[in-house]
């Protein structure tokens, strides 16, 4: 049941290996996963760096009343949301989701409305630097 | 006596402040804030608020020793 907000670059699939689930591992039959990273182009233009501004507290708040809800929706073993702020480059990882279950379709679910959910609800902006210009991201991609 | 006003994102490069500490006097809602906050500025519908850390609309009450805080929609996650 972790939420964590890290400025240092993370490997998610070490996030992923060091992780013990809550629950009895023997109930456990799926683990489903998504990592986002940061890609070079957006809406057409090459970025060479992004800041990743967030609310400390509010930021946390708003995770873990997604990963509680999620909990609850799915009867899920355990949650897992690790997000990225500060300065990064492309090919950085900027999230890692993760959802534990006795099913898959509870585990793919849930690990779904974490990914999306966090995308609308959860304080984080992102500023992108093209070159000697930067500009501050005023929406989501559609998926 | 007061309430602890936060601003983030480009609404902070807009406004040119990252928040500020108000005296309570005359504040009874967030939108009280905002107009000590940004008084020649309509309160747009883009902007986000929050109390405490939980999201919150323009008539919400605020109380002495809350945290308001304003911010453009988020843009979180990847991909």
């Amino acid at each position: 049941m972790t939420v964590r907000i890290t400025a240092e670059p993370f490997d998610p699939y070490a996030e992923l290996a060091g992780y013990t689930p809550r629950g009895e591992a023997n109930r456990i039959g799926a683990a489903a996963t998504f990592i986002g990273f940061m890609r070079d182009l957006n809406e057409g233009d090459d970025i060479t760096t992004m800041e990743l501004e967030h609310y400390p507290g509010m930021t946390e708040k708003a995770l873990e009343k997604l990963r509680d809800e999620a909990v609850k929706r799915w009867e899920l073993a355990d949650a897992l949301i690790v997000h990225r702020v500060g300065k990064l480059s492309p090919t950085d990882p900027i999230v890692l989701v993760a959802a534990w279950s006795g099913h898959r379709v509870a585990a793919l679910e849930a690990c779904r409305f974490l990914i999306e959910e966090l995308k609308t609800r959860a304080p984080f902006w992102k500023k992108e630097q093209l070159g000697d210009r930067e500009r501050w991201v005023e929406h989501n991609t559609p998926g | 006596m007061s309430i602890q006003v936060k601003i983030f994102a480009s609404l902070r490069e807009r406004l040119g402040s990252d928040g500020m500490e108000l005296p309570v006097d005359g504040i009874a809602t967030v939108a009280d804030v905002w107009a000590r906050v940004a008084p020649d500025q309509p309160l747009a519908g883009s902007v986000l608020m929050a109390v405490n850390m939980d999201y919150a609309q323009a008539d919400q009450p605020v109380v002495d020793g809350d945290e308001v805080a304003f911010f453009p929609p988020v843009t979180g996650g990847t991909a």
